[in-house]
Order: structure tokens, then sequence, then C-alpha cells
């Protein structure tokens, strides 16, 4: 699972049937010994309800469809969990609740 | 597999995969000689690691192999802690002698 946070929606309204209403994420990158973005997006499922600002994991390749959101659908990046309190060495580096 | 030293512990209470009782590590990918390369990454910890261990990292579709993890979004765990590297006949990594020293 890669960190990154969420910047943003996508609409498309012509895409694959299977995809229809399900939401679209834009991602950024996280570089976790700065927190700060690393410049590098995608574009993952929703399977969690996740929000703009909000730092999240996802998966990515044949994972990706093991979302009970995403089953049989054609993704191969899917965002499986919001991050509340992130830990290195020793330090609270996130926490949802100040961070936010 | 590839090798990494745990070096945090992520907390998430909003998840898809539904596990309960497992640790989500803060991994750093490492090198054979156990020096840090600066790319992170989120894994499942299996074997109950410490900070600062070297460990295996399955990734993949592999992950989803475990009776554990069968059939969830999962895509990175630790599947071993590392004891000895030895490359060429060198001991390029020693758990036990990390932390002696």
């Amino acid at each position: 699972m890669l960190l990154a946070r969420v910047s943003g929606t996508i609409v498309a309204t012509q895409k694959s049937e299977s995809l229809e209403g399900m939401k679209l994420l834009l991602l950024e990158k996280i570089d976790a010994s700065t927190m700060k973005g690393k410049g590098d997006f995608l574009v993952a499922l929703d399977s969690v309800g996740a929000n703009v600002e909000e730092l999240v994991f996802y998966v990515t390749g044949s994972s990706a469809r093991l979302t009970d959101a995403s089953k049989g659908k054609p993704t191969d990046s899917t965002v499986v969990g919001i991050v509340d309190n992130l830990e290195k060495d020793g330090k609270l580096i996130y926490q949802k609740s100040r961070d936010i | 597999m590839i090798f990494g030293k745990v070096v945090g512990t992520m907390v998430s209470t909003v998840k898809s995969d539904k596990l309960e009782g497992v640790r989500y590590r803060l991994v750093e990918k490492c090198d054979q000689r156990g020096e840090k390369l600066n790319d992170f990454l989120i894994a499942l910890d299996m074997v109950n690691s410490s900070i600062d261990d070297v460990v295996l990292l399955a990734q993949g579709s592999s992950c989803s192999w475990t009776d554990l993890t069968k059939n969830k979004p999962v895509d990175s765990i630790i599947v071993g802690i590392v004891d000895l590297i030895d490359e060429k006949g060198k001991e390029t990594y020693g758990r036990f002698k990390r932390k002696s020293s």
C-alpha cells in the first residue's frame, strides 16, 4: 500500500459501464520523510468515502479489485483506507484531527 | 520479495479490508546491507515485527494468499524478519549484531 493525499475528484461521463456510480479520486503521492507531495499524481477508485485533503492509502494491481466496491470492475488502483495517525521513528508525523 | 526497514506504524479506522488485530507498518525500502533508500510504503505486519527490524516484503497479488488476507485488498505484507544476510560469503547484515552494538 502507498500513501497519498486526496487532491481532488474526477468526473467522467463516458466511462466503462461497470464504473458508473463509482467515485474517482485524484491522488498525489506523499513522501513519508517530509510528508510533502511528490508532484506525482494518479487516479484511484474510492472504496471508503475519502475527502479532499485527507491522507489515504491505496492498493495497486489486481488487489485493487478485491474491495466490495471494486469487485469485478476495471480498476488498477483503489483507495482502501483513511489514515488516522502515522508514526515514524517514534514521532507522530501525521494526525488527522490535528493536521486537517 | 524485497527488503525493508520498519520505521513506524499507521493507524486507520476507516478501511475496506475489515481486518482486526493486525498492524500496518510504515516501511522504508532498504538494500541488502540495511541501508535505507528513502522510499516508503505501508505493509500489513504478519510477523509482529519491531521498529528498526529489516524485514521481507511480499508485494502484489501474492499478498492475498495468506489465510488472514484471503480476498482482501492488500498489496504488500511483511512475511519475515531477517536475521542474517550473507552476500558472497560476507555477512552484510546481522539482526543480533546490530542489537548488541
